[in-house]
């Protein structure tokens, strides 16, 4: 037992979880005023089932003994963490806490494409299924000794997809599953014609801002030690961000002419978000490159959603598939070996890390989107998955939690 | 007895409310508004989607005076809530049948 690497993993883990209240002022402050309480409640909903499904089975299927070739791990390995409990080791037992707060904010992120129109019941049952038969095995492929890992079946040692804190696990995953119930659940009425402004812009970058903070426990956590690699992914991280910013603001004043609090927000996500998975693996000037992108590459994909005519109402497709996509592929190009494990096309290293980290997005975004299409399916046709339009438009927040957030909501 | 309304910038109503004191006037309502007129709006941008607002925040102020006063009292507003600017707003006298004081129950001019 080292108490140093134990201190960092407590620490780390409490960050992780203060992301999530963290996202519930994010997509609450962009949600409507009649809209927030529900918004910030998916995040709420999130800690607790989620929290509960990692203690039954999610910890097992995530970390526990290589099944079918590397599907899942065993769910039976640590039914209500007993396995983990009785071995008595704080290492592994706060990194099963860790594990935890993965999981719990990867299942926030996904409501914010369904903002102002899900039942809260259809909900919960949507969060605790998704734990267990979406995020948990993923985490299993590329954390667990899985089929996405170097151990498993499809990458040698040489080459294996390299994902530090999550670019596929979490936020590939998540941008798919928003994506699949966004179209499952359909556009709100008015989407595209009425506009659906943000009600709170302060709510959005103190969310922004508890987001970042908490992301050092997500990213430097990740390297499951108070070591050399843990620095490096602060460092990194917080370089990406600062530029994903900058990146973001400046579409924002070519474009529209104005950089906005919004957009300095949604930088600071796009940016994290991008360096998630390459926090070690790409050096300094890499994770500039990385987090300007980010905020280029999302600040323009925010815009799809009106012409295709998907209702991703908070753009985690926008933001979290396709700068978690951007932030994979770029160690393809750019990864070095300083703290990373493989060279990039660019830097000598040929295309054999590149094809991984393109065959870890594409497993991840092909098993996403069919698990949640038949989550989302089975909730729709059992419970239902929308509440009525009458509802929609007089506000969620009263007819689902019998509560409004200010005298006058609209 | 006459009610002067006015819809102003809410950006003037610091100057109007002394230029009106400065007039003689004893006492003025003040409420939020929003509206339009010539300037129909503006432009929002969210991530890149715009909105456009409709409706412009504006500040009201009602002012009751003596038929006598109320051109000076108008004079007053239109000078000091003046920028020159499209969106000033707009100043109007209607006339009042009465006007009573809730504390004395005195009616007519004695309640201005």
């Amino acid at each position: 037992m080292d108490s140093g690497n134990i201190a960092w993993l407590l620490t780390s883990a409490s960050l992780v979880l203060l992301m999530t209240p963290g996202v519930a002022f994010f997509y609450g402050g962009m949600s409507r005023s009649k809209s927030v309480l529900n918004m910030m409640m998916m995040s709420f909903g999130a800690m607790a089932v989620v929290g509960l499904a990692w203690v039954f089975v999610g910890n097992g299927i995530s970390v526990g003994e290589s099944q079918a070739g590397g599907l899942f791990g065993d769910p039976t390995s640590d039914l209500f963490l007993s396995s983990s409990w009785a071995a008595g080791d704080g290492e592994s037992l706060i990194a099963t806490g860790f594990g935890a707060t993965f999981a719990i904010i990867t299942v926030a992120l996904i409501s914010g494409s369904i903002a102002d129109r899900a039942k809260f019941s259809a909900w919960m049952a949507f969060a605790f299924l998704w734990a267990i038969f979406v995020y948990s095995p993923v985490s299993h492929w590329v954390w667990g000794g899985g089929i996405l890992s170097d151990a498993g079946p499809i990458f040698s040692e040489d080459w294996f997809p390299q994902d530090f804190a999550g670019g596929t696990v979490v936020h590939i995953n998540a941008g798919v599953a928003g994506l699949v119930l966004a179209l499952l659940l359909g556009v709100r009425k008015g989407f595209g014609k009425e506009p659906f402004k943000p009600h709170n812009l302060p709510f959005v970058m103190l969310g922004a801002a508890l987001l970042w903070f908490g992301w050092f426990g997500f990213n430097a956590g990740s390297a499951f030690a108070a070591d050399d690699v843990a620095a490096a992914a602060w460092v990194n991280t917080t370089a990406a961000t600062s530029a994903a910013i900058l990146g973001w603001l400046f579409v924002e004043k070519l474009r529209d002419g104005k950089a906005t609090s919004l957009g300095a927000a949604s930088g600071v996500v796009a940016g994290l978000v991008a360096i998630t998975p390459a926090a070690v693996a790409v050096d300094p000037w890499g994770a500039l490159i990385v987090g300007v992108l980010a905020g280029v590459l999302s600040s323009l994909a925010v815009g799809l959603k009106y012409k295709f005519g998907y209702d991703d109402s908070l753009d985690v497709v926008g933001v979290h598939l396709v700068s978690g996509l951007w932030g994979t592929v770029a160690i393809g190009l750019i990864g070095t070996t300083t703290f990373g494990a493989w060279d990039g096309l660019f830097l000598g290293g040929g295309f054999g890390g590149l094809t991984a980290q393109l065959v870890a997005a594409g497993v991840t975004i092909a098993y996403s989107a069919v698990a949640t299409l038949i989550i989302g399916l089975a909730i729709k046709h059992t419970i239902g998955f929308r509440v009525s339009e009458e509802i929609e438009i007089a506000g969620i927040d009263l007819a689902e939690h019998g509560e409004t957030a200010y005298e006058e909501a609209m | 007895m006459k009610l002067v309304t006015a819809i102003i910038q809410p950006h003037r109503v610091d100057e109007v409310r002394a230029a009106v004191e400065a007039a003689g006037v004893k006492g003025v309502t003040v409420s939020e508004a929003a509206g339009y007129g010539r300037q129909k709006g503006h432009t929002e941008v969210y991530r890149g989607a715009e909105y456009t607002v409709d409706l412009v925040p504006k500040t009201r102020l009602e002012i009751l005076v003596d038929d006598a006063d109320a051109a000076i009292v108008t004079e007053a507003i239109v000078s000091a809530a003046q920028t020159g600017k499209i969106g000033d707003g707009k100043v109007w006298t209607v006339p009042v049948d009465d006007v009573a004081r809730v504390r004395t129950g005195e009616h007519g001019a004695d309640a201005l």
